[in-house]
């Protein structure tokens, strides 16, 4: 009668081995698949104007529509053409004067925007909060039913370079669109970064969403289309 | 005294005065584990078995570079389309789960009724619900179109927050089918042990002691071991019974469940056990009359074995039948004008030809096996079986394509065309089929010989 050979034994010291090795192997995977470097959390590109969200958003108080005026309107938060950046540090002029209101216009960290003003061509600043092809997402719909950018974007007027601070996993959109309340607030606070919720933040949200006709879809097509 | 040959006993009569047995002819345990033993032991097979394998692996490799090219190219292969979007591939799934279900019928419930003829044919049965299985896993899993997200089926935590809507059928199928395919793979490959062994015993070559001995897992027949087997056994009979119920319960909410004129019916889930049962039984007996002939069983599986499935086939016809009256009769005593469109348009819309050659095929044809001649004469039933599988297969056709093509928007209307894909890969759903069989019959026992020797009568010629 076959019996199995006696080295069939020493699988069993074999599985003593594979065991915890696949176990490893697991824990890698998942620590992988987690890792920031994979949910680009943290990322932070270096950009072509040493810009500090921090100085004009934070200290001078700027809102953030003065730069990203279509926010409120249209899907895409508009990045500020140069012009904009000319309003308070306009160059000298051909002859060498200076605007009086110009602010640091011979700064250094302001070349490459005196550059593109003088050449007429963009900026070319780094995308950091950037979304699968695949997805649609419409600032305008959010920010004017008040949801803040802090929910997405963190507290920018903290930050010298932008990173993204938020892993912007379809998980993390559909937690809000799933329960909307905790994420709402009074729409002319939608841009202020210091805000403070007040304790019945809830009841609030609850309110807002009732009086806003809120109704977070939740199909594959509100936001794959 | 005159020598019995296997021609003189007639066991289809059951006279109490000779009672005869299950078997016929004269066997003893050696005789039976010698005469099945020595099929998978054929050291070349026969030119009959290598040119049934080379057409069902050609048409084996033609299935899968089919799915290959509809992987590559997307659903718009298929003739799914609007309104139509389970064509084929559904009707197929549907149709091959329902083969399968005779085999876990055959061991399960019967085994529990204490019903001993199974013992030979249900190694039989549950392979060919195996392998029915598989054919009819690979449609729906095709049919998601970005097969490379099957996992998004399973509750899988993920980074998208997505899980599956545990109130739809769709789900639940997933998980009856998966249980469906475990249990009846573990429930034959656990009543293969013994006989797994004593091929390995024979064996000749090292090769097969390995492959054999790995496989019987270190079966040795000590009273110990066939206590715990058959405990075992029976155990997985027990939870296995509920299965057969269960899967066809549920596939047919995939379609009762819904509000389609003619699918949300409360009917679906006996009417589609009861079919599933009838076509199954059909494929077992469509098999075993050629392969009994063609591997020389006839004295293990007799024609009490094969008019026993034919009443089988005949008493689950009638239900079948039955079923499709009732539906007409609700749907006129329901009173719903969209119920009662959806059944006169299945009858006399423009799929009325589907609709009678199911009709014909499932519910006049089995008629025949009232007839005892026709339920003893191997070709007749093998016949009339292919009649009710092409029958089912229609049956599946008529229900999910008439009602989708008349659905509740006239506008979007439509008529339902295969391309030469859907019908090929049914073919080649086939030749899978197949494939896996003839390897069955080449190298596993294909009659459970342990336990054909426990109903054997013990008396004579031991």
């Amino acid at each position: 009668m076959f019996q199995f050979p006696i080295w069939v034994n020493s699988l069993i010291k074999l599985s003593l081995v594979a065991i915890p090795v696949g176990g490893l192997y697991g824990i890698f995977l998942l620590a992988t698949a987690t890792a920031p470097e994979t949910t680009h959390i943290g990322y932070a590109p270096k950009q072509p104007v040493r810009f500090s969200h921090r100085l004009h958003a934070g200290q001078l108080k700027m809102d953030c529509r003065y730069c990203h005026n279509t926010v409120e309107t249209t899907a895409h938060a508009s990045i500020p053409p140069t012009a904009t950046c000319i309003n308070c540090h306009s160059p000298a002029d051909g002859n060498g004067a200076v605007s009086l209101t110009a602010i640091h216009a011979a700064s250094p960290d302001l070349a490459e925007v005196h550059r593109s003003w003088a050449d007429d061509t963009p900026v070319k600043w780094k995308r950091v909060h950037d979304l699968p092809d695949f997805v649609q997402f419409d600032h305008s719909a959010h920010v004017a039913r008040g949801v803040s950018c802090v929910s997405c974007h963190d507290r920018v007027d903290q930050m010298d370079v932008v990173s993204q601070n938020h892993t912007l996993s379809m998980k993390s959109c559909l937690e809000c669109h799933r329960n909307p309340d905790p994420h709402l607030r009074p729409l002319d606070k939608v841009t202020d970064m210091d805000w403070v919720a007040p304790k019945s933040r809830l009841e609030m949200g609850a309110l807002i969403k009732d009086h806003m006709n809120i109704k977070a879809n939740q199909n594959c097509s509100t936001c794959h289309y | 005294m005159a020598t019995v040959t296997i021609a003189d006993i007639d066991n289809t009569v059951i006279d109490p005065a000779t009672r005869p047995g299950v078997m016929t002819g004269r066997n003893s345990p050696g005789s039976v584990t010698e005469q099945v033993a020595s099929l998978a032991e054929r050291s070349r097979p026969s030119t009959a078995w290598k040119a049934a394998f080379a057409i069902s692996v050609s048409a084996t490799l033609m299935f899968f570079s089919l799915v290959g090219y509809l992987i590559a190219t997307g659903v718009g292969v298929w003739g799914n389309n609007a309104p139509v979007f389970w064509g084929w591939p559904i009707v197929n799934f549907v149709f091959w789960v329902g083969i399968g279900h005779a085999g876990t019928l055959i061991s399960a419930i019967l085994f529990l009724f204490r019903q001993n003829w199974r013992t030979s044919i249900n190694r039989f049965a549950e392979a060919m619900t195996i392998f029915a299985v598989t054919c009819a896993g690979i449609f729906p899993a095709i049919h998601i179109g970005r097969v490379w997200f099957v996992y998004w089926l399973a509750p899988v935590p993920n980074s998208l927050a997505m899980w599956p809507n545990f109130r739809s059928p769709l789900l639940w199928d997933v998980f009856a089918v998966t249980a469906y395919a475990t249990t009846s793979a573990l429930f034959w490959y656990l009543g293969m042990l013994p006989d797994l062994a004593t091929l390995r015993d024979r064996a000749t070559t090292k090769l097969r002691r390995m492959a054999y001995g790995i496989a019987a897992l270190g079966w040795n027949g000590s009273s110990q071991q066939w206590r715990l087997f058959e405990k075992a056994y029976l155990l997985l009979a027990a939870l296995a019974t509920p299965l057969v119920l269960s899967v066809h319960t549920i596939v047919s909410f995939d379609f009762a469940t819904s509000q389609m004129p003619g699918w949300h019916t409360t009917i679906f889930p006996p009417y589609f056990v009861a079919g599933a049962v009838f076509s199954g039984f059909a494929m077992v007996i469509t098999l075993m009359v050629p392969a009994r002939a063609f591997f020389g069983l006839k004295n293990l599986v007799t024609l009490r074995h094969l008019e026993n499935m034919c009443k089988v086939v005949l008493a689950t016809g009638m239900m079948v039948g039955y079923a499709y009256g009732i539906e007409f009769f609700i749907a006129w005593y329901g009173g719903n004008q969209y119920e009662q469109f959806a059944f006169i348009n299945r009858a006399l819309g423009p799929y009325w030809w589907a609709y009678w050659t199911m009709v014909s095929c499932n519910v006049l044809a089995p008629q025949l096996f009232w007839f005892k001649g026709v339920r003893t004469t191997p070709w007749a039933m093998v016949a009339i079986c292919v009649f009710v599988n092409v029958g089912m297969w229609f049956e599946r056709f008529v229900i999910t394509v008439t009602s989708l093509s008349r659905d509740f928007l006239p506008s979007s209307w439509g008529y339902f065309v295969p391309t030469p894909v859907d019908i090929l890969m049914f073919l080649g759903s086939f030749g899978l089929f197949f494939t896996l069989f003839l390897l069955f019959c080449r190298y596993l026992p294909m009659v459970a010989m342990a336990e054909v020797k426990s109903v054997m009568p013990h008396g004579e010629a031991h």
